[in-house]
């Protein structure tokens, strides 16, 4: 029987950079294998220990049960401790995640639309150019 | 820039479709060059998975936002991951003619 799927973890700030990488080793060679640390273990280790949220309030976020959220948590803290042990580049990608955009309600002709690039902010209704549009939760709409 | 436009049928005065995965065609219109590619949609009859297998037909064509009544909840997550914007009009009676003029505004 194969393993049941995983389910994708909601990711909201993905991070800024694609990794890091060690300087000034003894030896001068770092070690070539780098360290892989997935989308959603950032995110996990981002909400609790930089948003402080506890780790039941961030299971929420990302949309996964409270044990599952301490298993992807743990791993994170484990390739980081690696990484810094063994003078190991990290690098940050893949994982079963998708990124969660804000929803947007233009007033001028009615539409409900999401903005799925974050860098870019929107100030137009992308069907009907109105500059009338607000903010809208559609999990409490 | 392409959009696409969930349709009832494969003309341009066909009314726009309220479900995304199952609608009867998909109406592709380019906003660079005006042209309009009519696609009709394999999964209209799926049995499961229909929203998705779209999505795909959809990411193949390298659209980057779909006009649609609605879209189903697995839909969403993956057309956020995909960065395709997701455009829901509400109003059935609307002609793709319509949402194309309103798209060139």
């Amino acid at each position: 029987m194969s393993p049941r799927n995983t389910t994708l973890r909601k990711v909201v700030n993905p991070p800024q950079i694609k990794g890091f990488k060690p300087y000034g080793a003894e030896n001068s060679k770092l070690n070539s294998e780098p360290v892989i640390l997935l989308l959603e273990e950032y995110e996990a280790l981002r909400l609790c220990d930089y948003d402080h949220c506890n780790q039941l309030e961030a299971s929420v976020l990302m949309g996964v049960s409270r044990p599952t959220f301490t298993r992807v948590y743990a791993s994170a803290l484990r390739k980081i401790a690696k990484a810094f042990v063994e003078a190991r580049v990290i690098s940050i990608k893949g994982g079963r995640v998708y990124f969660d955009s804000d929803w947007f309600h233009c007033r001028s002709c009615g539409c409900f639309f999401n903005n799925p690039d974050k860098e870019q902010t929107i100030a137009n209704c992308p069907l009907c150019c109105s500059d009338e549009i607000s903010g809208y939760d559609y999990a409490c709409g | 820039m392409k959009i696409a436009i969930a349709s009832k049928g494969n003309s341009l005065d066909s009314l726009l479709d309220m479900n995304f995965g199952r609608c009867e065609c998909f109406i592709i219109y380019d906003t660079e060059n005006k042209e309009v590619e009519v696609l009709s949609n394999p999964n209209k009859d799926a049995l499961e998975a229909a929203g998705t297998t779209s999505v795909q037909l959809m990411a193949a064509r390298s659209v980057s936002k779909i006009v649609a009544g609605e879209f189903g909840m697995k839909i969403k997550p993956l057309l956020d991951s995909l960065r395709i914007q997701m455009i829901v009009f509400n109003k059935p009676e609307t002609s793709v003619r319509k949402l194309i003029s309103m798209l060139n505004h």
